[in-house]
């Protein structure tokens, strides 16, 4: 490697960590992603093979027009995907271009493992372990997100579990690793090709093995997961062929991924092994111990002309939004209605719960689309010790964030959650489709309070009859 | 091994816990995807791989890994950079 190069690679890993790091912090985040763009165009630019020569000097040899032919088209499929996704949708394009990265990052270990195995320098055993677990996590992490994906866009995303599953599937990991041990010592040998692509496939049903008992909500945390596996997947790839670049970057997407995963579940306030093995709201005991505390209560519904009349009147009100919203495609009614409630001097504030919607940020970036301004949302932990103050509470299609089950009782699956103590308002509106339980699968205390009036409906729909009311009235 | 390489990498794992261990909730989805668009550097990996492949196989599969990389690297940054555009302050 030649000594400009290696500059090179060392300032294309300082743009990586200067954009990883700008993108911790809401006034340097996007700047932070040019960054680390900046970084990686550079690195393309100047990228060399291991044996120094230059990759975009190669003229037009069929391998090179390849090269061309299929970056071209990856740019143009990603910035399709990137720029059509509708807002609600974005967690599923995340999962998705990790999916293929990870995918990418298989077929590259495999064919540098066989190319190694039948070439003249063969195979040392720590280059078969690398690749060998670069194929098994990039293969994995692929239909993982693929599941995942398919999960986010509404296919079977309730948990699906069957008993022994956890067993089942640890058999199969014991397979796939034994399979990784044989073809370490036996690289070479005749039935090398077939105990690879049984391993292959069986790291690809493993993914989907390991994401179908999740439930939808979790798909954040297992994206989250597998974005951190195809960022090894890709550093293991980079020690096979001695690139130093995919290294650093891989390594460092790895364990930065790491600890995101750990910080989302955090902030649900579960453990991580949890979250993955748990089969969350499946069991149903914690559900029915939530509902029968009710007691016969009923629920209150409030027409829409008078749920207009409160807000108007109120001095304080809080919105909390959920993944109803989004659904719903309201996040312009909203802002609608908290631009309204404002012109009557009414103070409005959104309360955004670090997992409401499907991602955290999910809410965010909705409410920021249709234009509300960022110092009108605030977190969980501002908004929770000033909710005594508060007149109205809007709950727009969030559940789970503000069952007051996770304070109160302790058999709930949910309990201990940090949740919106949307309750302690002096009036709380729900807005909800019908009373079907959020995707904990379990009763909303709430709903059955004294303060609490439930407001039926579509949220787009409702939202448009209480602009109208209050610009009626 | 060179081991030069080893010591990069264990300086890698440190560095990616340190950037991120204090991030409001609402960037861990914007985070999530730049990271998610870093490790689209796997293009390069496959670029080298497809350079040198030899048998129709090698030819296709590497070409199939080369698109996938580039939707990963150039479709994450872009999805990235639209999910924080929404992120500015409104100005009155």
């Amino acid at each position: 490697m030649s000594s400009t190069i290696a500059l090179i690679i060392i300032g294309v890993a300082v743009l990586f960590i200067i954009g990883i790091k700008l993108l911790g912090s809401p006034k340097t985040a996007r700047l932070g992603n040019l960054v680390a763009a900046a970084g990686m165009l550079v690195a393309l630019l100047t990228l060399h093979k291991p044996a120094g020569e230059y990759v975009w000097s190669q003229g037009w040899l069929l391998n090179y027009t390849l090269i061309a032919i299929g970056t071209l088209i990856g740019l143009v499929i990603g910035a399709i995907g990137a720029y059509s996704v509708k807002m609600t949708a974005m967690p599923q394009m995340v999962a998705l271009f990790n999916g293929v990265g990870g995918g990418a990052a298989a077929l590259v270990a495999s064919l540098e493992f066989f190319k190694r195995a039948h070439g003249l320098e063969g195979l040392t055993p720590f280059f078969a372990v690398m690749m060998l677990f670069a194929t098994l996590i990039g293969s994995l992490s692929f239909s993982g997100s693929a599941i995942a994906y398919l999960k986010l866009e509404g296919k079977f995303e309730r948990p699906m579990t069957f008993p022994g599953q956890n067993i089942f599937n640890g058999l199969i990991l014991l397979v796939i690793l034994g399979l990784c041990g044989y073809l370490t010592i036996n690289s070479s040998a005749s039935q090398a090709t077939t105990a690879f692509g049984v391993m292959f496939l069986l790291a690809l049903f493993f993914g989907i093995a390991m994401v179908m008992p999740i439930g939808g909500a979790d798909m954040p945390v297992v994206i989250s997961l597998l974005n951190s596996f195809t960022g090894l997947a890709v550093a293991a790839d980079g020690f096979t062929i001695n690139n130093l670049s995919m290294i650093v970057a891989g390594t460092l997407v790895g364990s930065s991924g790491t600890l995101l995963t750990l910080l989302m579940c955090k902030a649900m306030n579960r453990p991580v092994t949890n979250v993955l093995f748990g089969a969350f709201g499946s069991g149903g005991g914690g559900g029915k111990a939530g509902a029968s505390d009710l007691g016969g209560k009923t629920v209150k519904p409030i027409q829409a002309d008078e749920a207009a009349l409160l807000l108007g009147y109120a001095q304080q009100v809080v919105i909390v939004p959920g993944y109803g919203m989004a659904v719903a495609q309201a996040q312009h009614q909203v802002r609608e209605l908290s631009d309204e409630l404002g012109k009557r001097g009414v103070e409005v504030r959104f309360a955004i719960h670090p997992v409401a919607g499907r991602m955290p940020g999910h809410m965010n970036v909705l409410l920021a689309e249709a234009n509300v301004p960022y110092d009108q949302l605030c977190e969980m932990e501002a908004i929770n010790p000033t909710m005594d103050r508060v007149d109205v509470c809007l709950v727009i299609g969030a559940n789970d964030v503000v069952n007051p089950a996770a304070r109160e009782d302790k058999s709930s699956p949910i309990y201990g959650m940090p949740i919106i103590e949307a309750d302690r308002a002096k009036t709380v509106i729900v807005m909800k489709r019908s009373m079907a339980a959020g995707f904990a699968g379990i009763e909303n205390l709430l709903f059955y309070k004294d303060n609490t009036r439930m407001l039926f409906g579509d949220a787009k729909a409702s939202l448009q009859t209480l602009i109208t009311q209050l610009k009626a009235s | 091994m060179d081991t030069n390489v080893l010591f990069i990498f264990i300086l890698s794992i440190f560095i990616g816990f340190e950037v991120i261990s204090k991030v409001p909730s609402m960037l861990h989805t914007p985070l999530m995807s730049g990271t998610n668009a870093i490790h689209g550097i796997i293009l390069f990996g496959g670029i080298l791989v497809l350079a040198d492949a030899a048998t129709p196989l090698a030819r296709i599969l590497g070409f199939v890994a080369v698109i996938f990389g580039s939707a990963n690297v150039f479709g994450g940054f872009m999805v990235t950079d639209r999910m924080l555009q929404m992120f500015k302050k409104k100005k009155k």
